[in-house]
């Protein structure tokens, strides 16, 4: 168990540590939701509902999570089968799934970056300030959305490991989790069977939970949710390496040459 | 001349074929096909969501925004892909005109500009239940070309920086995102502060956008003439600055012997 423990926390922090040295890409992970930010706040200043800005800097701001995690966190495994490290993992004896699963939760920490830079960006330049009325909740709702974006791109990895073009499949990805879990359009608006596909999607309840720590109302049962899908991505994702992995030896085809 | 003209259409021609060799259909269609589609269905729902504008609006902006993704993306990968496969010294020591050289890729990536920009257009109108006429389809055709022809201009100048700069693909992306904002895909120049529509009336695609609305309206191609002149004016210039650019990189590039510097 502390073992586990110890080999997720390291290869967290060395991910993490590895994933913030280009300046290029950090540069762009942080922007590059600040464009859409920047037009949300834009498009619901002008618009004739008069909606609060409050909520839509905070789904603005937790958009940038899923940027940071969908390509990077698809793509790891190819990442490693181009530095030709993909062989040696998938032989060593630790389970494979201790090992992508930090790689997955530092793409989704990163997010964390994203969410201070558009919130200041909102405060600064918008002059949208978002209050937050429950701070324990709030924080436990934001700690859920990068566990479980996280957990859903170490899913992603796994479900495309037979894919040399697996950044292509996440970054397809972005738009739709965007809108359908509500980050920035309430899911009430939407057709009535992307609904049930909103349900199963971790950050909707992550996102419900964020909204209510911040401007009041009941979230533990958003957070409990949120942990409980992830936790349920993990698993699924753990079951699926294990069969995917195990199709890659019998056909020899784990490198994809 | 003849030797200009079959460096411009045939080397064009064989550089786009190698980028989208390299460029399979598991990259073409999630990238140029399906997320333009979903884009077109998040702004349109967020225009919803904030009471903003028709859905036609969102489904013509950002059809002809998105089409800045190929143009800017393809212009500037016929060089970075030169460099990364260590080409690109041979390309330029040799005595083929630097003029039908780099014009000539840039042809096959408008032709790709328009098929994405019209593809988006009638797929994200089809599901969102904005039809649009034979008649308008015609009177579009050429608005999209012109703004196709503009943003790769813009496309030139990127892939000139290309020659300095090792991460062509976050400056296209970051470009992508200020025609995102500055374009008037989905906020009309007229809602954003006067700097910015300033900028936005300078870039490529927005005259572009303003002319494909009008025209989607049913206004006819003679009276959006002075938008689509202005967006082709602004191609025209985007593309010399470009050429220059790249010519201007290119002795600098010699001289400080950076050409193939990954």
């Amino acid at each position: 168990m502390i073992r586990t423990a110890r080999l997720l926390a390291f290869g967290w922090v060395l991910h993490f540590k590895m994933l913030s040295q280009s300046a290029f890409d950090g540069f762009l992970a942080i922007l590059w939701p600040l464009f859409f930010a920047t037009v949300a706040f834009f498009m619901f200043r002008h618009g004739s509902r008069n909606a609060a800005l409050g909520p839509i800097a905070l789904g603005a701001a937790v958009m940038g999570v899923w940027t940071a995690t969908s390509v990077s966190a698809s793509s790891a495994l190819q990442r490693e089968r181009r530095l030709g490290t993909l062989e040696l993992l998938v032989a060593a004896p630790t389970n494979l799934a201790l090992i992508l699963l930090p790689v997955a939760l530092a793409t989704s920490t990163i997010g964390l970056y994203c969410i201070v830079a558009t919130l200041l960006w909102a405060r600064i330049l918008f002059g949208i300030h978002v209050p937050v009325a429950h701070p324990l909740p709030f924080g436990l709702g934001i700690l859920g959305i990068v566990f479980t974006i996280g957990s859903l791109g170490f899913l992603m990895a796994v479900a495309f490991v037979r894919s040399r073009r697996a950044w292509a499949i996440g970054a397809v990805s972005e738009y739709p989790v965007w809108l359908i879990c509500g980050f920035l359009v309430p899911i009430s608006l939407l057709p009535h069977w992307v609904k049930p596909i909103s349900w199963v999607l971790g950050p909707t309840w992550g996102m419900r939970a964020i909204h209510a720590g911040a401007f009041g109302g009941s979230a533990w049962g958003d957070v409990a949710l949120c942990f409980a899908l992830g936790l349920a991505y993990i698993a699924f994702g753990n079951l699926l390496l294990g069969r995917m992995i195990d199709a890659a030896r019998r056909r020899a085809t784990l490198s994809l040459t | 001349m003849r030797n200009a003209l079959r460096i411009f259409f045939v080397g064009g021609y064989i550089s786009y074929r190698a980028l989208f060799g390299f460029l399979s259909l598991w990259i073409f269609i999630p990238t140029l096909v399906l997320t333009p589609i979903f884009q077109i269905l998040l702004f349109a729902y967020i225009g919803r969501a904030a009471g903003g504008h028709s859905d036609q609006f969102y489904v013509v902006g950002n059809a002809i925004q998105y089409s800045s993704v190929p143009c800017l993306f393809a212009m500037t990968q016929t060089i970075a892909e030169e460099r990364f496969w260590q080409t690109l010294g041979p390309l330029l020591i040799s005595p083929a005109g630097r003029l039908p050289l780099f014009l000539g890729r840039a042809l096959p990536v408008i032709a790709n500009g328009l098929v994405v920009a019209a593809f988006s257009l009638f797929a994200g109108g089809l599901i969102l239940g904005v039809t649009l006429a034979g008649a308008d389809w015609a009177r579009l055709a050429p608005v999209l070309l012109v703004a196709a022809f503009s943003c790769t201009g813009l496309g030139l100048v990127n892939a000139a920086i290309g020659l300095r700069v090792r991460e062509t693909a976050v400056l296209s992306n970051v470009f992508v995102g200020i025609l995102l904002i500055f374009s008037g895909a989905n906020v009309p120049l007229s809602e954003l502060p006067g700097w910015m529509a300033d900028i936005g009336r300078a870039l490529p695609l927005t005259h572009g956008i303003e002319a494909a609305r009008a025209v989607a309206s049913g206004h006819s191609l003679a009276s959006v003439r002075g938008l689509l002149g202005r967006e082709a004016l602004i191609g025209v210039a985007y593309s010399v600055g470009g050429f220059f650019l790249i010519r201007f990189f290119e002795v600098q590039s010699r001289r400080h012997a950076s050409l193939e510097r990954v």
